[in-house]
């Protein structure tokens, strides 16, 4: 896969918010690249930009007072950027599709199911009603709907949780996008039908050959679905790498501060292990590393020096002052 | 649905036992002696007397109530002490006048304060959103009488342009078939009576619309504003849909609820006879007829018409309430 061409390109991207308490830098330099079929992981805290890099993706950005300040996302070679709000609303739900953390409140509880997905389908696609609630049908049944037919009528709070977000799945899908972007799609739902939504992603993935971005503070999912990952810190990327590699051979200490806060069942029963202190106030961020305040690691050059993203290894990146001299130091890990 | 409506229906009896226990003994405890304001000063005391005798007013408040309601039961109004007539006729010739203006100052209040509203909601802190709502501000602050009496002034008296009082000027004839004198232009093929009836309606529909109008701009504003921050608006964008699809088919109808309660309430109210308005305006309808009522100690009109307005309230809130219904699925009648 990873030989394709890309599909979305991200490059540099800034996206702040000015606000009378000072400019939020909500994304900060942010780098990757998906290819049609794979699924990059974006993985971090409530406040690290992963939401707002999909915002930021699909043109979203609450305006004012957020704003594009700076970088590239190159969209099957067009630059997203350059589109008019006509354009980038033809692809948005056509091209590009997106489901949300709370399939509770994300569908509109005053209107059918089959009126939300019938006018998604509409808005893009030039073909009649008798066709489009074919289309619906077929899709519901695709997602797991049981007795679609009998469902069209039926308004958002008469599903269960599950079923929601698979009705968000299929009006997603409604239109082929190439690429989903999936914000927290299993958060808000119960253990079992996580799994059971993750698979239903996969399989999708597999029938449509679609390219999804998966953002989750769930590193479990990110086990199950990503192929990639992307660890974001306070807007920008910490550490860059293939799934197995990342928990395997985690670098960033932030990284490896998730992977430790993971309860494992195997182990005695013992405290999980939290990562000390806070997520950083965006409008105060401080010099050099963002992490250090909450690094076990941190050195004197961390609290002045702001690290590059670095390359430690085969599509595995980091950004620390632990692996600046990477090549001829060994590090503890 | 029906059980529901049936049970509301029955659960007006009480309201309306209540209504008229309150109306009627809210007449004996306000002071002044119908029969002497009938007759006037000069009156004797054996007049007045055999006209207290006549009306009733002797008898004790319990007979005096019980006469009233079980005439009422019956369908019987009574009469009025000023003109002899049959209350029920006269209502009949009075609330199509005030339904006439009450609809079209709600139409009026509806189209402006809506708009407005989801304007000012979506453009928040632009400078429309400044000047509409320091005009509502303004709209429900303003007095009723002031701002009626100022339009005279101005459109009547200075510019000369509207009537300045009642329905229809005297020169226009009009077969009345509904006493709703749109309606009855219409259906006669009355041009000229139509816009007669239409400009006598714009001054006093305006000044009873405006704080309405104000109230529904504001409610629509705060509402929208409430919804535009909802997930399902997100997703709508995400959808690829168009902002004015969005706006006035997810967002408006979603906020659309507390709306609909401001202008259920509002509707009921002015039904019930907007008597400042009607009187500045010599407006023909209900609220002026109670309003002259009072004034001359017209105790079954006075008694009859409140009891009248509110089992119109009670069905106007009923209406408001199965419209719930259709803007939000979620509601359930039980």
């Amino acid at each position: 896969m990873k030989n394709a061409a890309p599909l979305l390109e991200v490059s540099n991207l800034h996206t702040h918010f000015f606000t009378k308490s000072g400019t939020v830098k909500a994304v900060d330099g942010v780098n990757f690249e998906i290819s049609p079929g794979e699924t990059l992981g974006i993985v971090g805290e409530s406040g690290s930009g992963k939401s707002m890099t999909a915002m930021s993706i699909l043109g979203l950005v609450p305006s004012p007072p957020g704003r594009i300040v700076d970088g590239n996302i190159h969209f099957k070679g067009d630059n997203l950027l350059h589109k008019s709000p006509k354009q980038m609303r033809k692809i948005r739900g056509k091209e590009i599709a997106m489901i949300f953390q709370d399939p509770m409140s994300s569908l509109n509880p005053v209107f059918t199911i089959e009126k939300q997905m019938m006018e998604t389908i509409l808005a893009h696609e030039n073909i009649s009603k008798k066709q489009a609630k074919a289309r619906i049908l077929e899709l519901l049944d695709l997602v797991g709907i049981p007795e679609p037919q009998k469902r069209l009528k039926s308004f958002p709070h008469e599903f269960s949780g599950g079923m929601r977000q698979r009705v968000m799945i299929a009006m997603a899908l409604s239109c082929n996008p190439s690429l989903l972007i999936a914000d927290e799609p299993t958060t808000a739902l119960d253990v079992t039908i996580q799994a059971q939504i993750l698979e239903l992603l996969k399989r999708m993935q597999r029938e449509l050959d679609m390219a999804i971005i998966m953002i989750t503070h769930d590193l479990g999912v990110v086990a199950e679905v990503c192929d990639r990952v992307m660890v974001m810190y306070a807007g920008k990327p910490a550490e860059f790498s293939d799934t197995n590699n990342l928990f395997d051979n985690g670098k960033h200490p932030y990284t490896q501060g998730l992977m430790n806060s993971i309860p494992n069942i195997t182990a005695d029963k013992q405290q999980l292990k939290a990562i000390e202190g806070v997520p950083p106030d965006l409008h105060d961020l401080p010099d050099g590393c963002s992490f250090a305040p909450r690094c076990n690691h941190v050195m004197e050059t961390c609290l002045s020096t702001d690290p590059e993203l670095r390359k430690v290894g085969q599509n595995h990146q980091v950004r620390c002052l632990l692996y600046e001299n990477y090549s001829t130091k060994a590090v503890e890990t | 649905m029906l059980k529901y409506i049936a049970k509301r229906i029955l659960l007006t009896i009480p309201v309306l036992i209540g209504v008229s226990v309150l109306t009627f003994s809210l007449i004996h405890l306000i002071p002044g002696d119908p029969a002497k304001s009938m007759l006037g000063t000069k009156a004797t005391e054996t007049q007045l007397k055999l006209l207290r005798e006549e009306l009733g007013l002797n008898d004790p408040y319990i007979v005096q109530y019980g006469n009233f309601v079980g005439k009422i039961i019956q369908g019987d109004l009574g009469e009025s002490i000023q003109s002899n007539e049959s209350i029920a006729y006269e209502l009949l010739q009075k609330l199509p006048a005030t339904i006439e203006l009450t609809i079209f100052a709600m139409i009026l209040a509806m189209a402006v304060g809506i708009t407005a509203g989801v304007i000012a909601a979506v453009k928040q802190y632009s400078w429309f959103d400044n000047i509409s709502m320091t005009g509502a501000l303004f709209g429900v602050s303003m007095p009723i009488f002031w701002l009626g009496l100022m339009m005279i002034l101005l459109f009547s008296v200075q510019l000369q342009l509207l009537p300045p009082s009642g329905r229809l000027s005297s020169s226009i004839e009009l077969e009345t078939i509904t006493n709703f004198y749109l309606l009855d232009s219409i259906l006669t093929w009355n041009w000229a009576a139509f816009k007669d009836a239409f400009f006598h309606l714009l001054m006093p529909g305006i000044a009873l619309g405006t704080i309405p109008m104000a109230i529904i701009a504001r409610m629509t504003r705060s509402s929208m504003l409430e919804v535009m921050r909802q997930d399902y608006i997100r997703t709508a964008d995400a959808k690829g849909l168009k902002k004015r699809i969005i706006i006035f088919r997810h967002a408006l109808k979603n906020a659309f609820l507390p709306v609909l309660t401001v202008i259920g309430l509002q509707f009921g109210f002015l039904l019930g006879g907007a008597v400042l308005t009607e009187s500045i305006f010599s407006w023909p309808g209900v609220g002026r007829y109670v309003y002259l009522s009072v004034l001359g100690r017209d105790y079954p009109v006075v008694q009859s018409t409140i009891l009248v307005i509110a089992i119109i309230f009670v069905f106007v809130n009923l209406i408001t309430d199965l419209l719930y219904k259709y803007f939000d699925p979620r509601i359930r009648y039980k």
